[in-house]
């Protein structure tokens, strides 16, 4: 009877009451879509290179070896000799090995030379492949093959020509060897999407003239002489390995690292993930505590709501006392309602929210390559809206204690 | 003394943190089955006395006894209790809660008492609407919506329920016109004696007088201090 009559109540101060709920229901909802966004960018992070095993480049960090050859973030120190790449790719724990070199940019894209074997190795969220959705993979010298936001930033289509820029930030451009686009790659949610794809050789003909970082004054091979030539290149930047047996890894790790030849790094790509990720899971904390601010927020209208009211409901509380409610049971039935509607804020809001994900899944996948799952709510959601409604009870007591005084201080006597 | 309905001696009483205002009774009683009529003017210490009646404040010396039980020697809960159990409240309006059906207003009380609520009969709520001339169907409208003669049968159902030995009342007519006033005091009387409770009612209109048994002027029984601020 008790919970009928707080429904009843806040039914009769549905406007107010209403508002309440909506600002609980969207902080609720907003929390919740941060936590999906959270863990399904941590994931996306987590899956940016999966079947990889090893990455090998020029001793340096492992973070930073990452960031250069998977993120395309920052430069290499150092380049890894073609023949201390030979040597790891005769090594018998070897199944597969994928060269890169980086160094050269189109527009404000890096440019990455590597062979055929990188749309075949390179995978991304659990297994996935690359897949060249317009025009086929490297076959030309001069084949590009584009990430889909290079080509959709700068509107390139296939068959169009690029010019690749020498350095990151120069004004030299190749432009006595032109590249041709041969495809564009499906959207994936990794920095693959912002590369340029050239073959290993593509790089090195572009730099046929070039020595020490700088054009040879006059002197320009004209281009069917350079495919004529022995493309073979001298260094590559990295390399990104996979074993036959996973209980080979952490040897063949060993083995770069310790090569005598050369100083050289190895790294596992999962562990380098993690590692940046702390760096990175600052912003993540940010967002969540702003998050719960919203929801403290809406929980404080809702007291302040509840404040407000209690002026008006002075008789109301007269009425429930000489009645022979308690004081107690007034307080009680102040956290009651406000309990009821923290519920079905929480409730609201998680409608809210998996509404909000069925339209926003397909358009976030291929606005920004993050895949938001769709499930039942997680043991932390449920936690979470458990902590809402009890947060909601805690924050009326405030004002349920000053009924619970002025419904002593009042007794059956209040003059309005 | 088991014939006694109320008692109050020599009782004094202080609100606390308003020190302006203070009442005193020396000796009042009223016997079960009375029907007694309180006059007294607004602000002459009325809603006070029915407070320390009711149990709601208590004496700050002296004795209040109710059906023989002195208040003062119950603990709060127990009083709330106790006032749920014995004690009918009229209120002069805005006696229900607006947005609880008729039914569940008039059930309220049995739900802090649970002895009155075995007392209660399971079509009382039928019976005493039917008996104080509300149609049947009004049980489950809202409060809220009904006319103002109407909510006070609506509060005259709800203080009879169970049949608590006393019915307190406070001007429970001055918010209607004459005619319904004197209807809704015809079925007040009715049902008291159907019930045979006591009935203490207060108000300022004289003209009430002649269906009680005892009229008593608030100033015969009682003192009011005020002190100048």
């Amino acid at each position: 009877m008790i919970l009928r009559l707080a429904l009843g109540s806040l039914l009769a101060r549905a406007l107010t009451v209403g508002m309440t709920i909506l600002a609980i229901a969207l902080s609720v909802a907003l929390f919740l879509g941060v936590e999906k966004v959270r863990t399904g960018a941590r994931a996306s992070f987590a899956d940016t290179i999966s079947g990889t095993d090893l990455i090998v480049g020029a001793r340096s960090g492992s973070v930073q070896l990452l960031l250069y050859s998977v993120f395309r973030i920052g430069n290499a120190t150092n380049n890894v000799t073609w023949e201390s790449y030979q040597d790891i790719a005769a090594r018998p724990e070897v199944d597969w090995i994928v060269p890169i070199s980086l160094g050269d940019s189109h527009r404000q894209f890096r440019v990455m030379g590597t062979t055929q074997a990188f749309f075949e190795q390179y995978k991304y969220r659990g297994g996935r492949s690359l897949v060249v959705k317009q025009g086929h993979g490297l076959e030309d010298l001069y084949d590009a093959v584009l990430g889909a936001e290079v080509a959709a930033t700068l509107g390139y289509e296939v068959g169009d020509p690029i010019v690749v820029s020498h350095g990151l930030a120069s004004f030299t451009e190749h432009d006595d060897q032109p590249f041709r686009v041969a495809g564009i790659i499906d959207r994936t949610g990794t920095p693959v999407d912002r590369t340029v794809i050239v073959s290993l050789e593509a790089i090195e003909a572009i730099h046929v003239d070039w020595r020490s970082g700088a054009q040879i004054p006059g002197q320009t091979t004209p281009v069917d002489r350079i495919r004529q030539m022995d493309l073979k290149p001298s260094a590559i930047t990295a390399a990104l390995i996979g074993v036959k047996s996973r209980l080979q890894i952490f040897g063949l790790q060993r083995l770069i690292n310790d090569y005598p030849e050369e100083p050289l790094l190895a790294i596992l790509p999962g562990v380098a993930l993690q590692e940046l990720w702390q760096i990175v899971g600052v912003a993540e904390t940010a967002l969540t505590a702003v998050s719960a601010m919203v929801v403290v927020t809406a929980l404080l209208g809702m007291m302040a709501m509840i404040f407000s009211s209690l002026n008006e409901r002075r008789r109301e509380m007269a009425i429930w006392r000489a009645m022979g409610a308690r004081p107690a049971t007034i307080l009680g039935l102040l956290v009651l309602e406000a309990a009821l509607m923290a519920a079905i804020g929480a409730i609201l809001g998680l409608a809210l929210l998996y509404a909000g994900l069925f339209i926003a899944q397909p358009l976030v996948d291929s606005a920004f390559g993050l895949w938001l799952p769709i499930g039942p709510p997680t043991a932390r959601e449920l936690f979470v809206l458990a902590g809402v409604i009890g947060a909601a009870s805690i924050a009326s007591l405030l004002p349920a204690i000053r009924a619970y005084r002025l419904s002593l201080a009042d007794g059956m006597m209040v003059r309005i | 003394m088991a014939d006694q309905a109320l008692t109050l001696e020599d009782v004094r009483f202080r609100w606390p943190g308003r020190a302006s205002f203070g009442l005193s009774v020396p000796s009042f009683h009223m016997t079960q089955g009375e029907s007694v009529l309180l006059l007294g003017e607004s602000g002459s210490g009325k809603s006070t006395l029915l407070s320390l009646i009711c149990g709601i404040v208590t004496a700050d010396s002296g004795r209040v006894e109710v059906g023989g039980s002195d208040l003062a020697t119950l603990r709060a809960g127990a009083r709330d209790r106790f006032r749920a159990e014995r004690i009918g409240v009229i209120f002069q309006q805005f006696n229900l809660l607006p947005y609880a059906s008729v039914s569940d207003n008039i059930m309220l009380p049995l739900r802090f008492a649970p002895e009155r609520r075995k007392r209660a009969a399971p079509d009382e709520v039928a019976t005493l609407c039917s008996a104080l001339g509300l149609p049947d169907e009004i049980t489950g409208t809202t409060a809220g919506h009904l006319s103002v003669g109407q909510q006070q049968r609506v509060a005259v159902a709800r203080a009879l329920i169970g049949q608590p030995p006393l019915i307190v009342a406070d001007e429970p007519t001055s918010a209607l016109d004459a005619a319904t006033q004197d209807t809704f005091l015809g079925l007040l009387f009715e049902r008291i004696a159907a019930t045979e409770s006591s009935l203490l009612m207060v108000s300022h209109d004289e003209r009430l007088g002649a269906r009680f048994d005892r009229v008593v002027r608030l100033s015969d029984i009682a003192q009011t201090e005020r002190m100048a601020a």
